[in-house]
């Protein structure tokens, strides 16, 4: 039997590699991002030990925001570029194949259209969070070994930064912070923006906020109520304020966040979300089946 | 086991009926080809066999439902569409990964000795390389793809005339190494006629006409008719009459060569004259002389 020679057939792992052969940003971008915030330090690390001086002298509290901010600011700025890479993804994955008629090569091979939903799925719900947090993670070693090398060099202990930034935990607190909120809250989104992908023939930018757009408009005018409103709001920002406590500050700061995974899982809407999502990506499995070339 | 076994299979889209009753069976083994008008319903009956289409009727393909079982069935059948589908951003190398990564019955040895032959760039995007040359990356991936059935619609269009004799030589020459059904639909008859085992007409979503070549070779005849033996020559009944070389040149349904040969030049019809005689007198362009 010759097709025991062969290795056995992985499709949903080559067509995860598939994605990111196609779609290079979901790496570039974050790298870029990571490589401008580090030419940006460097620039900085020549106020340093000036800064590490007059820093001395402030309250604690103080001390460590003024110490702990660009690597925070670093982090976020990596999140932000991955949620914006995942959008553009989501809404591009299934109407971009479609558009170029590619989807008659990929519907010739032996590939379910489940396992095209889910490899596409894993690009907003895995990939993308764990990249952010593995570049984040290298970024913040690069500018703690550099910080240090300049404190050393004007003849300074480089313990602080390590002590103020606490690595790990900030490490720890970002993978966290984007499984809870970026994976799981904001998956109904990312299903959604996959499902507008696979249903609109083109425009899909538009066909992602119209729905919503007319939800709300009806609900307003009908019943001059805002429920729907507040629920997309809740969508939004709600994932931040169930998955941790924080006193003002940085979220993705260890000194003032505090992770509340218990209240994270028992909140409804997170349930609620991950039931809408799965029903946007069980929507995007049929269309995928029924939808030709646009 | 048949390879293709369908049974009034039908299809509209809106008020468009595509397929209107389709019936056919096609064995194992041979080249088969659907030959039709544009707008005739070739690329739906295949789309519809290929997993890609709903429809109403029975469709069994490599004993399966496509509809349903498309991911299975494409272990067992690969395809070509009509035009040029693969993916532009995607390296040359990365076509034969991906593939092998999917498909158990890809033999990537085979595709880089077909590949061997041409001047494609391993590291070449598809997008950099000609029309003609992505035509032969995607017959080199689906020749190294040990399946039972090739599904094949217009695959040539749009090539020039040395990459389409290229296409069907590599074709035959796999056909012949590895017996596997071809099925093969066109409108450009005259470059596949020659390698052809059964020929089907199709017109307004039915097959009008289905015949293995050796019977179209044994029962059909044209005829350069003698002017004087033209009165004759009509009252056999020819299915076609039309002008060439001078002369009427008639068409004949089972009559013996014997008997037509004291009429003119007996000769086997082309596929493209029969299907002129088939399908045009349908579509009601034939002179009146067929009717």
């Amino acid at each position: 039997m010759p097709l025991a020679t062969r290795s056995a057939p992985r499709p949903l792992y080559w067509s995860v590699r598939r994605e990111l052969w196609e779609n290079r940003s979901i790496y570039l971008a974050p790298l870029a991002v990571a490589a401008l915030a580090l030419i940006g330090f460097v620039i900085r690390l020549a106020w340093l030990p000036g800064r590490m001086r007059v820093a001395a002298a402030l309250p604690p509290m103080q001390q460590h925001h003024a110490l702990a901010e660009p690597y925070s600011f670093v982090a976020t700025l990596l999140m932000a570029t991955t949620s914006v890479v995942a959008v553009v993804y989501c809404l591009d994955a299934f109407q971009g194949e479609r558009r170029d008629r590619s989807v008659l090569f990929w519907k010739s091979l032996p590939v379910s259209d489940t396992t095209t939903v889910l490899a596409k799925a894993s690009v907003p719900f895995v990939i993308l969070p764990l990249l952010c947090v593995a570049v984040a993670w290298a970024t913040h070693l690069i500018m703690l070994v550099l910080s240090s090398i300049a404190l050393l060099a004007s003849g300074m202990s480089a313990a602080l930064p390590w002590t103020e930034m606490s690595f790990v935990r900030m490490s720890g607190l970002l993978l966290y912070h984007m499984i809870a909120v970026h994976a799981l809250w904001y998956a109904p989104i990312y299903g959604w923006l996959l499902l507008v992908s696979a249903a609109a023939r083109r425009a899909a930018f538009l066909w992602a906020l119209v729905p919503p757009l007319a939800i709300w408009l009806v609900e307003r005018i009908a019943f001059n109520t805002s429920y729907f409103a507040a629920m997309l709001q809740s969508l939004l920002v709600g994932g931040a304020e169930a998955h941790v406590m924080n006193s003002p500050g940085n979220v993705l700061d260890p000194m003032t966040t505090h992770v509340t995974p218990g209240a994270f899982v028992s909140s409804p809407g997170l349930w609620i979300g991950l039931a809408l999502a799965a029903a946007f990506l069980a929507m995007a499995v049929r269309l995928r089946r029924q939808q030709g070339p646009v | 086991m048949a390879c293709i076994e369908a049974h009034d299979l039908r299809k509209t889209f809106g008020t468009t009926v595509a397929l209107d009753g389709v019936d056919l069976r096609v064995e194992e083994g041979g080249i088969v080809g659907l030959i039709g008008p544009n707008g005739a319903g070739k690329t739906t009956a295949l789309n519809a066999m290929l997993g890609l289409i709903p429809y109403q009727g029975e469709l069994k393909v490599q004993g399966r439902d496509p509809w349903h079982e498309r991911a299975r069935l494409m272990r067992d059948v690969c395809f070509i569409a009509d035009v040029a589908v693969l993916p532009r951003w995607m390296r040359v190398g990365q076509a034969l990964d991906y593939v092998a990564g999917v498909h158990p019955r890809f033999d990537r040895a085979r595709a880089e000795a077909l590949l061997a032959n041409t001047t494609i760039k391993r590291s070449s995007k598809v997008r950099e390389i000609s029309k003609g040359m992505v035509t032969q990356l995607h017959l080199a991936l689906v020749m190294a793809i040990d399946a039972p059935l090739l599904v094949l619609d217009e695959p040539t269009i749009g090539l020039d005339l040395l990459y389409r004799k290229h296409f069907y030589d590599t074709l035959l020459s796999d056909y012949f190494d590895r017996k596997r059904t071809i099925f093969l639909a066109t409108h450009q008859v005259g470059e596949v006629e020659h390698m052809l085992t059964r020929v089907l007409f199709m017109d307004r979503g039915r097959i009008v006409f289905d015949r293995g070549m050796e019977e179209v070779e044994s029962s059909y005849a044209e005829v350069a008719v003698h002017p004087e033996r033209l009165t004759a020559a009509r009252a056999l009944g020819p299915m076609h009459e039309r002008e060439g070389f001078g002369r009427r040149i008639l068409l004949f349904h089972g009559v013996t060569r014997l008997q037509l040969e004291s009429l003119g030049e007996v000769r086997t019809p082309s596929i493209t004259d029969l299907f002129i005689a088939v399908v045009g007198g349908r579509a009601g362009a034939a002179p009146p002389a067929t009717t």
